[in-house]
């Protein structure tokens, strides 16, 4: 049985999110508009200091062809340079262990899954990347990879608010403001506690140590706190040391599991109240974030109920296999549903060790689209292309041509948003069906039957979320996986990117519409129930054959006794 | 209203019905059916299921199963076919008697100053044609020579003939009304095809209707779901295969058939197959109110309007202003004055001179006199003077000389006072009072005295406040336009509940009106007769003509209504939310049904996945509606949405219902029964199809 402490636990954090959520979002709005704040007279020099040396000309307006180039250019940069720091390794400074040069697919892999926010990690952290690319080429893309998706929904927000415009802003400006005033100084502050409580961060190499019964360890050091903190913050979830979260190094004491946990949803729910302060509608922001919070409670409640049903094998509930006993169950669940609403991907459990129903939890979170907060900007900018297929349908129903925040929704819109929805549903379904079908695809797998096939399901969804967790069990470094994932990632985060962009350059151009009592507002309850309505019709409709003979058969099968 | 009987004809009629099934049939040509992607699919797929059929009975296996599939996907294909032939044939029945009259009318053409009688199809925009008493008028235009009372009941169903004469507001004539009296030529402003009745005929039979903005919209809506769902299908036997134990074939059990009968129950076919039923269906409501559109667009941005701009005379009031009480001034009788009023009046034509005459008849029994006996001589109004009246010279009792004037207060007082009158505060005090009320007072004097003076006062059509109010409920603000000025304009625009007028306007006011309106955001909604209304109609987003209005405004509109009934505007924006909310609604509709059909189709093909003895697997957990067998599941949910598509033919046809209130309340309601009743009614049809399946032994 769950106990009191822990359903005060998970409460306490829903109410501090729900709490800080709406006092960061609008301090956010502030920030990205460019106003000035406590932290202009500091990082407002940062900012100048960069403009400067890269020659940004922060008043430059760019309309969305030039700004999607911008982002486009800068993510293949990003990729083209992580790959070739990996391939050169040995050959660079910061490397105390003498680490290998990295295999080409697996710098593939590791590259685009890094700047699409990913942080899918086919690579095992402190056994093959040395202290130069998790520092110079990792970290870095945790915080840009984090303040691209920011920018993208900036954009959609100009769009939506702009009357007959053609700019949307300055990329440069958008990614620069992100990642100085919102991702830097709350990385600061999340490195400095995270150090409180233990987590190490220096550059010293590994310690081998003689343990008590003769025998020696190595112990894995390394700049750890900093990188862990944007890791969470940042919706990035690639842990510094392979077991991510789980190991007491990168996740110390109960605090710093709070403080990560917190992390992990932080700057993706304040960012919808970023929104709602920059489209003047709170109330609207709020009907978003209940949605957001509905879907999240309910995937926590089943999984909670599912941990701590009675396991007909063992006859008993709240099994510990795969987690640690530091955190115990409730804390395990809390982060593995938020891990995989937010498309953050850390762990502090083995998700291949959750019972088969919170298993499916996390994989329904990521196949949704990651849009239950999801990651940072992307998370909303998701969640947005659902608001214009509600928007739509209720439209019709109303007998209007549908509007969205007085802006007409037609053809294109739809068009843009369903290829968005589409494409990662796509990547998980057919790419699952063929690593079914393959050799190359089946011999990853550590388990046989449902359990195998969630192993594979959830490795693509998890690429396709962007979420970048892993379900432990499949062996992932292998040419195969690592082309396949990578592809998923890369279609999965520009497959949206663009789309969102079309969708914001044809938006900007339109009037604005004043509402009227005859106009569909989206600032009720009842919005927020069809909005509830679409999300959940159209993620299930699209998964719940590929769902039902996974971890639903490993769960009726369960029933029966029967385990892989 | 007389055009509404010509409508509410029955739903169904024997001969379309019949017509509509062999149609259904021919509809089969792959041409006709690539227009409908989602049909399209399922005849691909009933194809495909028919060729595997076949070859399994060469290869010695028939499966009564798989055939009753397949006639039942067919029958999905038909059904679709059905429901766009009715509303195709219910359109065309519209149209038909127009068109027959149309073809085989004779015109009689003027070239040279000579009649040439050819076919009405052959003339063009330019051309002279002469129409006597008993022709048929061969196309649209106008009337250049002479004046003619016309019978439009073949357009509107209104019997009472109206009077059609060159220059002026009512010079336009319709191709298929009838010649009643006299003789006019008329100046032909259509090309063959292009007449506002081959428009409408065009719109009403699907071929060349041109897909509106939010069909398009919604068509790509549908495509999308059709891939989630060919992804779902495609995958899914790999999906099973994975789990496949034991020796069991999956595909035998996952069969194309099966596969093609789960793709066809998960894409949207109740929309699909009804969507070009709903969108010929709504432009055959609007002909049945007498309304022709000039394109489908027009129609559903009516229900987008958020603004509406209308004339005051002839919508708001009853068109011209009427006397309504005479109020003397200092000791002047009430009687002298309605005398010296009807005495000015007397040879006054306009409408309010007439409507004196009539009050000083009705009030004080005041009679016509003969006005050559009264030695008078008649001032007429002019633009100079603002005033009108008589001299009597010799009046017949042998009194004094009588100059009477009337006119408005200004000039009434400018005349008065420059005679050595006196227009006192009092006079004043009373023509305040009228100006404020929203009348119009008119001065008279006689012999540079002050008599008193008559209110004329507009008088609002019965009725105008309610509709007005429902207009409002729909979220639609409503915009007089007058030329009164402000003082009178506000009370008119209280006594008929607008939101706002404009007053002393111009028709660069009213343009410029639409525009600051369409700056801010807004649909405009126009409706004019008068050649100066036709910039304001053609900048509005929906213009609609009056069928009485002059060429111009005809043109310029993009609706015309036959019936000449502005009020009908209201009728229109329905239809066009009508329309879009049926889509809508069966979008949702179809859509919540899929949830039920995997719960019959999901268990149906995998329970044998661990099973012992093939349907006992663990997946029959999800056969919540306890479905008998996993093939009665299947063919219940094949049968229940191909049944649904007929059975909601009627809904399709005739729109679903709607009330003006409010988005919310309209929202909520459609969400409970299309929404809510979407997810649950496949539950309970599956159900009542399996019993009666497995009970009649069809498996």
């Amino acid at each position: 049985m769950i106990t009191i402490h822990e359903i005060i636990q998970l409460v306490f954090y829903i109410v501090v999110l729900t709490a800080l959520a709406p006092l960061l979002g609008g301090f956010f709005a502030k920030v990205l508009k460019g106003e000035k704040t406590f932290l202009t007279p500091v990082f407002g020099k940062l900012e100048s200091v960069i403009y400067k040396v890269s020659k940004i000309n922060p008043s430059e307006e760019m309309d969305w062809k030039v700004y999607t180039f911008a982002l486009m250019a800068f993510n293949f940069f990003g990729i083209i340079f992580l790959v070739v720091i990996q391939l050169i390794q040995s050959y660079l400074p910061l490397n105390p262990q003498g680490l290998p040069n990295v295999e080409i697919t697996l710098a593939i892999n590791t590259a685009v899954s890094f700047v699409t926010n990913t942080n899918w990690q086919s690579y095992g952290g402190e056994t093959t990347l040395g202290y130069f690319v998790q520092m110079i080429g990792l970290t870095v893309q945790n915080f840009v990879s984090a303040a691209t998706a920011i920018a993208v929904l900036l954009v959609l927000i100009r769009a939506l608010k702009t009357r007959k415009g053609t700019t949307l802003g300055n990329f440069w400006v958008d990614l620069t403001r992100s990642t100085v005033y919102i991702l830097l100084p709350l990385a600061i502050i999340w490195a400095l506690v995270l150090v409180s409580q233990g987590v190490v961060q220096t550059f010293s190499s590994y310690k081998e140590v003689t343990m008590l019964e003769g025998a020696k360890q190595v112990i894995p050091l390394g700049p750890a706190a900093s990188q862990i903190a944007i890791k969470m913050l940042g919706t990035n979830g690639g842990g510094f040391f392979n077991v991510n979260s789980a190991f007491p190094f990168e996740n110390s004491t109960p605090f710093s599991n709070f403080i990560q946990v917190l992390g992990i949803l932080l700057i993706s729910a304040s960012l919808v109240f970023t929104f709602g302060r920059m489209i003047g509608s709170k109330k609207h922001a709020w009907v978003i974030y209940g949605v957001m919070l509905f879907l999240f409670v309910v995937g926590l409640s089943v999984s909670v109920y599912a941990e701590y049903s009675t396991n007909p094998i063992f006859n008993t509930s709240g099994l510990m296999e795969g987690k640690e006993v530091r955190f115990g169950v409730a804390n395990s669940v809390l982060w593995s549903t938020a891990t995989t609403a937010a498309s953050n991907g850390s762990v502090n459990a083995m998700h291949s060790s959750l019972s088969p129903l919170a298993g499916m939890i996390t994989m329904f979170n990521m196949e949704l689209g990651e849009i239950i907060f999801g990651g940072n900007g992307c998370g909303l900018y998701g969640m947005l292309l659902f608001v214009f297929l509600t928007v739509f349908i209720a439209g019709l129903m109303i007998g209007r041509t549908p509007e969205y925040l007085g802006k007409k929704i037609e053809s294109r819109e739809v068009k843009w948003s369903i290829i968005a929805i589409l494409l990662p549903s796509a990547c998980i379904l057919i790419f699952s069906a063929i690593a079914m079908k393959t050799t190359a695809g089946l011999s990853s797998l550590a388990n046989a039957g449902p359990h195998g096939y969630s192993e594979i399901l959830y490795a693509f969804s998890s690429a396709a979320g962007n979420n970048g967790s892993a379900f432990a069990g499949l062996n992932a470094n292998t040419v195969f996986w690592n082309l396949m994932l990578a592809l998923t990632m890369f279609i999965a985060r520009f497959g949206a990117i663009i789309p969102v962009m079309v969708i914001a350059g044809g938006l900007v151009k339109k009037n604005i519409t004043p509402s009227s009592s005859g106009t569909l507002s989206t600032e009720n309850l009842l919005f927020g129930i069809l909005l509830l309505g679409v999300i959940l019709i159209v993620g299930a409709l699209t998964f719940f054959p590929a769902l039902s003979f996974g971890p639903v058969l490993e769960h009726l099968l369960m029933g029966q006794g029967i385990t892989f | 209203m007389n055009s509404n009987k010509s409508y509410n004809r029955k739903l169904f009629d024997k001969k379309i019905i019949i017509q509509a099934v062999i149609d259904s049939f021919k509809k089969l040509n792959p041409k006709s059916l690539v227009k409908n992607p989602v049909m399209f699919i399922v005849a691909v797929g009933a194809l495909l299921s028919t060729i595997f059929f076949f070859k399994n009975i060469f290869m010695g296996t028939f499966s009564g199963f798989n055939l009753q599939i397949i006639i039942w996907l067919w029958f999905t294909v038909l059904f679709a076919n059905f429901a766009e032939a009715v509303a195709e044939g219910r359109g065309k029945a519209q149209s038909e008697n127009l068109r027959k009259t149309r073809t085989l009318t004779i015109a009689r053409k003027l070239v040279n100053g000579k009649e040439v009688n050819v076919p009405a199809i052959e003339l063009r925009t330019g051309d002279l044609v002469v129409c006597e008493a008993g022709n048929i008028i061969p196309s649209d235009g106008e009337v250049t020579e002479g004046a003619a009372s016309i019978d439009e009941s073949a357009l509107t169903g209104e019997s009472a003939p109206v009077i059609r004469e060159s220059g002026g507001d009512r010079s336009v004539v319709t191709g298929g009304t009838k010649v009643i009296s006299d003789r006019i030529v008329i100046r032909i402003s259509a090309d063959p095809g292009g007449t506002y009745l081959d428009k409408m005929i065009s719109l009403v039979e699907s071929a060349k209707r041109k897909k509106t903005p939010n069909e398009i919209a919604l068509s790509t809506l549908i495509a999308g779901f059709n891939l989630v769902f060919l992804l779902v299908v495609l995958t899914i036997r790999v999906f099973i295969e994975y789990n496949q134990t034991g020796s069991v074939n999956v595909s035998e059990i996952v069969s194309v058939p099966v596969l093609v009968a789960l793709l066809v129950c998960l894409i949207p076919t109740t929309i699909g197959g009804l969507l070009s039923a709903i969108g010929i269906s709504g432009m055959d409501r609007l002909l049945g109110h007498n309304v022709i559109a000039m394109s489908g667009r027009a129609v559903e941005a009516a229900g987008d309007i958020d603004v509406l701009l209308l004339d005051k005379t002839g919508t708001i009031t009853l068109g011209n202003r009427m006397a309504s009480v005479f109020i003397p001034v200092s000791d002047v009788s009430v009687e002298y004055l309605a005398d010296a009023a009807q005495l000015s009046s007397l040879s006054d034509e306009t409408p309010e001179g007439r409507s004196i005459v009539v009050l000083a008849k009705e009030k004080f029994g005041l009679r016509g006199r003969d006005i050559s006996k009264l030695d008078a001589h008649f001032i007429p109004f002019t633009a100079q003077t603002r005033m009108s009246g008589v001299d009597i010279n010799h009046p017949s009792s042998g009194k004094a000389k009588r100059i009477i004037r009337k006119g408005s207060a200004d000039a009434i007082k400018n005349y008065v006072e420059s005679n050595g009158g006196v227009f006192n505060s009092g006079v004043q005090q009373i023509v305040n009072d009228f100006s404020k009320a929203g009348s119009t007072p008119l001065v008279v004097a006689e012999n540079f005295k002050v008599l008193g003076v008559i209110e004329l006062k507009d008088v609002v059509k019965g009725g105008i406040k309610e509709r007005f109010a429902q207009l409002r409920k729909m979220g639609i603000k409503t915009i007089m336009i007058t030329g009164d000025n402000s003082l009178t304009a506000t009370a008119i625009a209280a006594e008929a509940g607008v939101d706002d007028f404009i007053a002393e306007a111009k028709p660069e006011d009213k343009l410029k009106r639409i525009r600051e309106e369409q700056t801010g955001g807004r649909m405009i909604g126009m409706i004019g007769d008068g050649t100066n209304d036709a910039p304001a109609l053609a900048q509005a987003d929906v213009g609609i003509a009056m069928n009485s209005g002059t060429q111009a405004a005809r043109e310029a509109g993009n609706m015309i209504d036959l019936d000449s009934n502005p009020t009908k505007l209201i009728e229109v924006v329905e239809i066009g939310k009508q329309l879009l909310m049926t889509r809508g609604a069966l979008t949702t509709f179809s859509i919540a049904n899929d949830v039920a059909k995997y719960f019959a189709i999901i268990p149906a093909i995998s329970t044998f996945l661990y099973a012992t003895h093939l349907t006992d697997g663990p997946l029959s957990a999800l056969n919540i509606m306890k479905l008998a067998t996993p093939q009665s599941a299947i063919l219940s949910a094949v049968i229940f949405n191909a049944l649904i598509i007929v059975l909601l033919i009627p809904l399709a046809l005739k729109g679903v219902k709607y009330r003006p209130k409010g988005a919310a309340a309209i929202l909520r309601r459609n969400i409970w029964v299309y929404g809510v009743g979407g997810l649950i009614v496949p539950f309970i049809g599956i159900k009542l199809i399996d019993l009666l399946i497995t009970s009649i032994g069809l498996i």
